[in-house]
């Protein structure tokens, strides 16, 4: 089906409630329409149920402009214009206006949970096994569990699960979970959120031990704080939407739970005098 | 006159227009490498010529194909048009390609029709030049996937058709590879190849090898792994399909695969050379240019750059890519492979143009060779028969490698300048480009010169910074492309194959994205990102004759005899490509990383030029 990726003239599909008023705002979202667990055309994203959460503080619909959030994504649009958020990104990228982030997700070993659990990169038992990492293009980046696997000369038992995947399956991103659940390899060295997705939904029972960091390599954090994004311009919806992130942060806690979302923060609601009285 | 040598190296530059300031020729020095070892093995030798399939057809009333012939030559015989009377040229019509992207292709001539093809969504355009004005006669839209556009990775752009007993072939950017009835315009078949689903694009021209059509895949920025498919010209069938990566049988390398050096020698390479199954999002695309000879009947082209491009997770060779391929135009059987660039660290793919040569030879038959120059910076002489490796000179400014070893045949790295995790590098030269990227140079059956359309950039190495793609975060390097050596980013460069020098080299301002044409009236065509279409004295470099087009130029000048007897000339106005990203994409001049980093080495070029997309055709009055 060609309208996997929909051109942007054709993307703008109305989620939500139907004809509403002429005055009724809009959330224009910009997502990728087949990037689970994030986001999802048909709205089964934690994204789109945190997208959702944002819409209903603001009293907007959302709407959304879909796009494959590869290069070019931000360019195509945030920043053209046709949309205004980006539900998903690590805070301070440098061409958005991060909000404050609502959750703190790290790289994770996902294992078969009759496994002895990795200790670190500098476990012996890692060298023995079969490791499988996911492989950017041609950016001149990999991501930092290459970097820390390469930098102690693990090559050889290393295989490479490309990050954009299949686009043309359900889940471009599944693979390289299914690999350990059908025992291909031994050990995935994944990002969280997609690591506890689809741990939850294999059939063999999986375990995930999070990557905080690696001392020998602090130029590569396994770490990351995720935020909304809007462009930089955007003041005041940045800080409507660090409003609605705060006043909903039980119901956003309960959907990244659900999804498996393996946490690093603390996904505790602040207390209610805190908000308010912030300088 | 093959045995004319110009010895004028310096020149001054006339005083032509007042716009003129950011060209000139001068003295042209080959840019030194901070280590020679490589040699001018062919010093002292008579100059190459052209082979004899090479030859005319009909007069050169015709351009057929975007190489002019299988030797990819890019001459003309043609010399009505000269150093003397060029200054006359005008501009007799223009045609608007329906689409402001990135034009790369070349106009074909073929009977008194011309054909060209628009970059992304590919239309097909004939034109018919015995009428005034050149009216449209057909075109043809192919049916596409739009999604094609977010998957390329440099621009949505075409790099032309070929035309073969009376049908046009060219690719899809959306993976297929197309023949259309040159009379009518109707589509004689389409066969899909490549899969946009997995990130692979297809946006080189077609190269027809007897009755087959040579096609190559794009996309190894995305991890797909490169392959050259052969077609049945007539059906559309694929005949064979030879992949970059992987085992022998998949390679298509058997028993006739005999490499001229040992590090080729061996079995599933392409396999061995990787860590773990790494070989199978390798790269090693084909997105560049097929030569064929049909003496020997092998198809000649280069790989891509191995991925994925940071190389700290793929020890090894990483063969097939950044390297030639010769192959037997029938089968697909490998007959030997040369590798440029071992184990690939910045990008520097290895599919420019090979161009067929043959070197006299006092003692007998002549050497059959070929010409090509990398990405790397050097340009090497191979022996096309037998893939010998006969001389490797630098003609661009080089740190991150010491020269080519000409007894191993591997390039030697200079460490200092290679991109690693946790290391800030300066200066490195050249930058991912290449010192020169796909834009094809001409070769003077004349002469024996070649003529280099190129680059000249560098870049640094900076603090890491995030990033994020698929639901991925990771951290990378900041790349920061910048001029070379002299401020400027690109030259025109004549070389001496001969000699392994430049004979002369005129600076620009901008890369030198553009192919080049040269013609039996000593002149040769260029044109320049800010919009200029140039004649220069092939012989010296002096400049003859220029007219400022629309946009920026990235496209393939050609030549042919119209039906009133007169030389033309063809060119694609139209900025765009990698290097024209920033105007033809509207990327932010501020993001200097934007487009792989080379938005910062172009952030002034929205300053002289737009997106544009028109043909221009030249005449004397």
């Amino acid at each position: 089906m060609s309208s996997r990726f929909p051109s942007l003239i054709a993307i703008c599909l109305v989620v939500g409630t139907a004809a509403t008023p002429v005055a009724a705002r809009e959330m224009r979202v910009c997502a990728d329409p087949n990037n689970l667990p994030f986001s999802k055309q048909d709205g089964s994203g934690f994204e789109n149920k945190i997208a959702d959460i944002i819409a209903q503080e603001l009293g907007a619909t959302v709407t959304y402009t879909w796009f494959a959030q590869r290069r070019g994504f931000l360019r195509n649009t945030l920043n053209a214009g046709v949309c205004d958020v980006v539900i998903g990104y690590p805070r301070n990228y440098q061409i958005l206006r991060s909000t404050r982030p609502y959750y703190r997700s790290s790289y994770v070993f996902v294992q078969r949970a009759d496994e002895k659990p990795i200790a670190g990169y500098d476990d012996p038992a890692l060298r023995q096994m079969q490791i499988g990492v996911q492989l950017i293009g041609d950016d001149g980046a990999n991501t930092p569990p290459v970097a820390a696997l390469a930098k102690r000369g693990m090559t050889a038992n290393v295989h490479g699960f490309p990050v954009y995947g299949d686009y043309r399956t359900a889940a471009p991103l599944a693979p390289i979970v299914d690999a350990v659940s059908k025992g291909t390899i031994d050990v995935a060295v994944v990002w969280g959120p997609t690591a506890g997705y689809f741990a939850k939904h294999e059939d063999t029972p999986l375990k995930l031990t999070p990557i905080l960091f690696d001392s020998t390599l602090l130029s590569q954090p396994m770490t990351f704080d995720i935020a909304v994004g809007v462009r930089k311009t955007e003041l005041a919806l940045s800080d409507e939407i660090d409003r609605a992130l705060r006043n909903r942060r039980a119901d956003i806690n309960a959907v990244l739970q659900s999804y498996g979302v393996p946490r690093t923060d603390t996904p505790n609601p602040a207390p209610a005098s805190v908000v308010g009285s912030m300088p | 006159m093959r045995n004319f040598h110009p010895i004028f190296a310096v020149l001054a530059a006339l005083p032509m227009t007042a716009t003129l300031t950011t060209a000139h020729a001068e003295d042209a020095q080959p840019p030194p490498s901070s280590a020679s070892i490589s040699t001018g093995a062919l010093a002292d030798k008579a100059p190459p010529v052209a082979p004899s399939f090479a030859g005319p057809v009909q007069g050169d009333a015709e351009w057929s194909s975007p190489g002019r012939d299988s030797a990819l030559t890019r001459y003309s015989t043609l010399g009505d048009i000269n150093v003397s009377n060029v200054k006359n040229l005008r501009n007799v019509f223009t045609f608007s390609m329906g689409v402001n992207r990135g034009q790369e292709a070349a106009p074909l001539v073929v009977g008194n029709t011309l054909y060209v093809v628009s970059p992304y969504p590919n239309t097909l355009y004939a034109l018919d030049l015995t009428q005034p004005g050149a009216p449209l006669k057909w075109r043809y839209d192919p049916p596409q996937d739009e999604a094609a556009q977010g998957v390329a990775c440099c621009d949505v752009v075409n790099r032309g058709a070929t035309y073969s007993d009376g049908k046009l072939y060219f690719n899809t950017l959306d993976g297929s590879t197309v023949a259309v009835d040159a009379a009518t315009g109707k589509e004689a078949w389409r066969t899909k190849l490549a899969t946009i689903q997995m990130g692979e694009t297809m946006t080189m021209a077609p190269l027809v090898a007897k009755d087959k059509v040579i096609v190559g895949n794009s996309g190894g920025e995305l991890g797909v792994r490169g392959w050259a498919i052969a077609l049945d010209k007539n059906t559309g069938k694929v005949v064979w399909k030879a992949y970059s990566t992987g085992p022998d049988k998949e390679v298509l390398i058997g028993p006739d695969f005999k490499p001229h050096y040992a590090q080729y020698k061996g079995s599933d390479l392409g396999v061995g050379t990787w860590p773990a199954d790494m070989w199978k999002q390798g790269g090693g695309t084909v997105w560049g240019w097929v030569s064929y000879d049909p003496d020997l009947n092998l198809v000649y082209y280069g790989t891509s750059n191995p991925g994925p491009w940071n190389s700290s997770m793929r020890p090894g060779d990483n063969l097939w890519t950044a390297g030639i391929f010769a192959r037997d135009a029938d089968t697909g059987e490998a007959r030997w492979f040369y590798q440029f660039s071992p184990h690939d660290m910045s990008d520097y793919d290895g599919v420019n143009e090979n161009i067929l040569i043959d070197l006299p030879s006092a003692s007998g038959a002549a050497r059959k060779a070929l010409v090509h120059p990398d990405r790397n910076g050097h340009i090497y002489v191979i022996d096309r028969v037998t893939g010998e490796l006969l001389s490797a000179e630098p003609f661009h400014h080089i740190t991150s490698t010491k020269g080519v070893d000409l007894k191993s045949g591997r390039l030697v790295y200079n460490e200092e300048k290679q991109p690693q995790p946790n290391k800030f590098v300066k200066d490195i030269c050249p930058a991912p480009p290449g010192a020169k990227d796909w834009q094809p140079a001409a070769f003077s059956h004349k002469t024996g010169h070649l003529f280099l359309p190129h680059n000249n950039l560098c870049m640094d190495l900076k603090e890491t910074e995030v990033g994020y793609i698929a639901g991925t975060p990771y951290v990378g390097a900041e790349v920061l492309m910048k001029a070379g050596p002299g401020g400027y980013r690109g030259a025109f460069t004549a070389w001496d194959i001969s000699a392994g020098k430049a004979l002369w080299s005129i600076k620009e301002r901008f890369p030198v994205w553009s192919g080049a044409l040269v013609t039996d009236g000593d002149v040769a065509f260029y044109g320049t990102m800010d919009g200029w279409f140039k004649a220069v004295n092939a012989n010296t470099g002096e400049p003859l004759w220029q007219f400022k087009t629309s946009s920026g130029i990235i496209g393939q000048p050609t030549t042919w005899r119209g039906p009133d007897n007169k030389q033309y000339i063809g060119i694609l106005s139209g900025v765009g490509g990698w290097s024209g990203a920033i105007v033809a994409g509207d990327l932010d001049a501020r993001d200097g990383t934007a487009a792989l980093g080379f938005v910062n080495a172009m952030k002034d070029l929205p300053s002289v030029t737009t997106k544009g997309g028109t043909l221009y055709v030249f005449a004397l009055p």
